[in-house]
């Protein structure tokens, strides 16, 4: 690890040094590895956040260190990857030595913003998007390693960008990183994002279920039909019952009834 | 399936388990992905993808929104794509157990989850002193019991789920009554109907969307019927 970059003369660090920025970014990947309703993601943050405190000049055994770890280990919440941005702004605010109380209501402010932006732009945009474009391929016909490795490529050079992004924009603007959240991929990517996925459902549906029918294909225009109004069904159900769940009751009716017969 | 074959589809579980939610989710749970590698494991890989794109539609609708408990797809689909994978030639009724087998170790999956939660949660609060006086080995050690647990949890969950339900997918599929062009259209349209709320539930408070789906919808049965 290089610590060349640390600049002395302000008393802070201009860039994170590469090794700790690998360090953080692979930590990054296990952020929820000890997700509880207590803590939820903080345990998380204070583990991402590690490597960075050991470049406080005091070192990792002194007190500063001890209490900016206790600090940034209480709870937290915010989508996965986007807490990186939560990571690089809490990095700077505690090497740059902002005050406690200052940093602690910086945290709290951040989780609603992170948690909700990141839930609309990664779970409901991008994993769908992914998901549909690569089910789309295999309506079409495409092999298993092109629609396996298509969508992991696709949907994973989204979650890394998001989190290289995400810790360097909160590294650039430490606690004035507000200004960075209004990056117009976050303020309207979801919207674009939705519609990219609209667009790819209307496609995927019917190519996935051309080619999982197989040998029923001519019952094609039954099933449609059947799927016009399981859908409705569903959506008319919303809140009462998930769709996988009844899909479960369902098969198992009729797997009973095949038995049974 | 003998012990030797079964620890490394237990182990894939519980790798695929982790990727969930604990490390690194890069979402090789996914049922796509999942399930494909099962059928690798189990002899069929393009089995292996027909049942995981079935469960993928299934899945669209359960998304891992913050602190929800929703079904763990990475463990489930290991099992269904093994039960489904290793019974060849897709001999009828296969499917429909293999996806009931995913739906009901995908239930099973979610309730441990919850469990683990709460285990670290008593872990961290075994460690609160350590924790509140900035002890990095805590905050490690805490992290890697976490993702050890997730693992131990995924693999138990695929090899028990895979044990019991493998056998019972064996008997039903030799007392099989419904024709098999019935059986998978039955399958398709569960799995299609669920995806298809899915999609309006993810996407109806989107402007313009319905516009882009209407669009997509008249492209898909387009070519569904053109080829």
């Amino acid at each position: 690890m290089t610590l060349t970059t640390v600049e002395p003369p302000t008393g802070s660090i201009a860039r994170l040094p590469l090794g700790t920025r690998v360090s953080i970014l692979v930590r990054l990947l296990a952020i929820q590895g000890a997700w509880n309703y207590e803590t939820m993601l903080g345990n998380g943050l204070g583990f991402c956040l590690e490597p960075a405190l050991r470049l406080l000049p005091e070192g990792r055994h002194s007190p500063q260190f001890k209490s900016a770890l206790a600090r940034e280990s209480r709870y937290f919440n915010a989508h996965p990857y986007l807490a990186a941005v939560a990571v690089g702004a809490l990095a700077r605010a505690e090497l740059d030595r902002e005050p406690p109380e200052r940093i602690e209501r910086f945290r709290t402010a951040l989780c609603g913003p992170l948690g909700s932006v990141g839930d609309r732009l990664v779970w409901a945009g991008w994993l769908p998007f992914c998901s549909l474009f690569s089910l789309a391929l295999f309506g079409l016909g495409a092999g298993t390693l092109t629609v396996v490795g298509v969508f992991l490529v696709l949907y994973n050079a989204g979650h890394f960008a998001l989190l290289v992004w995400g810790l360097h924009m909160g590294w650039q603007h430490g606690l004035r990183v507000a200004a960075g959240l209004a990056n117009p991929v976050l303020r309207r990517g979801p919207q674009e994002i939705g519609r990219l996925a609209a667009l790819a459902t209307g496609v995927a549906i019917p190519l996935a279920l051309g080619r999982i029918i197989g040998p029923a294909r001519h019952l094609i225009g039954g099933v449609l039909v059947a799927v016009a109004v399981g859908s409705f069904l569903i959506v008319r159900l919303q809140g009462r019952i998930q769709g996988w769940r009844l899909s479960l009751f369902v098969l198992a009716v009729v797997v009973l009834l095949s038995v049974i017969r | 399936m003998s012990v030797v074959s079964l620890v490394p589809l237990a182990l894939l579980g519980g790798l695929l388990g982790l990727d969930v939610v604990s490390f690194p989710q890069a979402m090789i749970s996914r049922p796509l992905v999942a399930s494909t590698l099962a059928g690798a494991l189990a002899g069929d890989t393009k089995s292996g993808l027909l049942l995981g794109a079935v469960l993928e539609l299934i899945a669209l609708e359960t998304l891992p929104f913050g602190a929800s408990r929703y079904p763990e797809w990475g463990s489930a689909s290991v099992v269904g794509g093994a039960i489904f994978a290793s019974r060849t030639a897709h001999v009828t009724g296969a499917l429909t157990l293999g996806m009931l087998a995913a739906l009901a170790t995908t239930w099973v999956g979610g309730w441990t989850m919850v469990k683990l939660r709460r285990l670290n949660a008593r872990w961290a609060a075994g460690r609160r002193e350590a924790l509140d006086a900035g002890a990095r080995g805590a905050v490690v050690s805490l992290q890697l019991s976490g993702m050890t647990a997730d693992l131990v949890r995924g693999t138990l969950l695929t090899a028990i789920a895979y044990i019991i339900l493998s056998p019972i997918a064996t008997a039903c599929i030799r007392s099989w009554t419904i024709p098999p062009q019935l059986s998978r259209s039955i399958d398709v349209a569960v799995a299609a109907s669920v995806a298809g709320g899915a999609a309006w539930k993810l996407f109806h408070s989107t402007v313009g969307a319905r516009w882009f789906f209407v669009g997509g919808l008249a492209v898909g049965l387009f070519l569904l019927f053109a080829r």
